[in-house]
């Protein structure tokens, strides 16, 4: 049995390769949420941080780690929640934004830097330059700033006329 | 494994592959250090948790309500997502209220098993649906409000409420821009609903005092360096409320504050009417099945 023990580091790697259960196209270190993994005599200590304080998913990825992980040879494993630094859209990484990009799903641009003083308010729908992930169109336009999950708005292409998703950026 | 009926199969939380079904959630703050900061007392920071934790819960309980009833299915969509986001920052803030030093307490505990007179949400999140219009103007409300609390909460001493406020900041400027939108597409539209969102504002105004008068334990939690006196956010809330009225051709109603109970209101646990309602239909399912998940 002590045979099938992995080696050391092993644990990242297993834990780099669970999805996200809303955008399976994306692993866990893809979108960023994935914050460290750490091994002591087989004990693996995973961290991890909700993109949306409300996300649902978070439970869905809990789980999901502990059991690959437990497949592949840890028994001992526990996720901890690390909620500071905020996650940040600008933590996907770019093969994340590439993986999203071919799923039809245009990926995120720069997040908004904080502001001195007061958040200001925007009374517009910010121009974003979202290029069309089906045609390439560069002339997009937003049709709502909610999506079918948290992190995700809703646009249109105004060459294709096809609706698209957007991952926000926050 | 069978069950004889479904209300059974519900409470049987070991079995997580009926997840779509939902089950017990994890502890939202699970590995998070919750050691109170030095010299705060620990049952002051509990009941200042409970009370920005209860104006997401009840707010969020209000928006659900929209679900099946909005305008448009965008608009439905942004509601439930601004309902999930503010429920997510409940579920932080009642579990960091249960964990303060003494007994040990979950969010259920505080969700479903207190009696209203211990929720100690603003009485403006608790204000029957009403229409559309009168929702705008009560998220334009809430958010601008929210906004600015969590904005200070960032720097709070506590860690935890500071890490909370600091994911709810980025969320609460969406709802903000959100409702400031309808309230200018409305106010700035036909004569029809100009009418209709001035209607709904003053609606809400009666509720909009209440948000800035200081409770003793917010008053002691400032002091402490831990939270925010809600008086010194008014200036902020009037400058953007004022922007969103100069686009919407919209002025603040003329109203007169709805009184509490001797100077005592929503902070204090004295609610409206609408409150035993509310509380009856997000209660009523855990209390009859204690120990149930869902």
């Amino acid at each position: 049995m002590s045979a099938a023990r992995p080696g050391a580091g092993a644990a990242r790697a297993v834990a780099e390769t669970v999805r996200d259960p809303e955008l399976p196209m994306l692993t866990l270190a893809d979108l960023g949420v994935l914050r460290a993994v750490s091994e002591v005599d087989g004990r693996v200590v995973v961290s991890i941080t909700p993109t949306y304080t409300g996300c649902p998913a978070m439970d869905a990825m809990r789980d999901d780690l502990v059991n690959a992980l437990e497949r592949a040879g840890y028994p001992e494993v526990e996720v901890r929640t690390v909620l500071r630094p905020a996650w940040s859209s600008d933590w996907i990484s770019a093969e994340g934004r590439r993986k999203l990009a071919a799923a039809g799903i245009a990926p995120p641009g720069p997040a908004p830097r904080p502001v001195p003083g007061p958040i200001p308010l925007t009374l517009g729908v910010p121009e974003r330059r979202v290029a069309c992930p089906r045609c390439g169109a560069a002339e997009t336009e937003t049709t709502s700033e909610f999506g079918s999950t948290a992190c995700k708005s809703l646009r249109r292409c105004r060459s294709c006329g096809e609706p698209f998703e957007h991952v926000k950026e926050i | 494994m069978s069950f004889d009926n479904a209300y059974e199969a519900l409470a049987d939380a070991a079995d997580d592959s009926r997840w779509a079904f939902g089950t017990g959630f994890a502890d939202p703050l699970s590995g998070v250090d919750t050691a109170v900061p030095a010299g705060v007392d620990g049952a002051d920071l509990s009941a200042y948790c409970l009370m920005l934790g209860d104006d997401a819960l009840i707010m969020s309980h209000r928006l659900q309500e929209w679900c099946t009833r909005a305008p448009e299915l965008e608009d439905e969509v942004a509601l439930a997502n601004i309902g999930l986001d503010l429920l997510g920052q409940a579920r932080l803030l009642l579990a960091r209220a249960g964990r303060t030093g003494g007994e040990e307490l979950d969010e259920d505990r505080f969700a479903f098993f207190r009696l209203e007179h211990e929720f100690r949400n603003v009485r403006l999140a608790e204000l029957e649906r009403g229409d559309f219009a009168e929702l705008s103007a009560r998220l334009l409300v809430f958010a601008s409000w929210r906004l600015a609390l969590l904005h200070r909460l960032t720097t709070s001493r506590d860690p935890v409420l500071a890490a909370i406020a600091e994911n709810g900041v980025k969320e609460v400027t969406y709802h903000r821009d959100y409702a400031a939108r309808w309230v200018v597409r409305l106010g700035d539209g036909t004569e029809f609903s100009h009418g209709r969102m001035r209607a709904g504002l003053a609606a809400v105004w009666p509720y909009v005092a209440e948000l800035f008068v200081p409770h003793e334990i917010e008053l002691r939690m400032a002091g402490a360096g831990i939270g925010v006196n809600p008086a010194d956010v008014r200036a902020e809330f009037d400058e953007v409320l004022g922007q969103v009225f100069a686009a919407a051709t919209l002025a603040p109603p003329e109203v007169a504050p709805r009184a509490g109970v001797g100077g005592r209101t929503g902070r204090h646990g004295l609610h409206t009417e609408a409150m035993g309602f509310l509380l009856a239909e997000l209660q009523s399912v855990a209390r009859a099945h204690p120990g149930a998940s869902w």
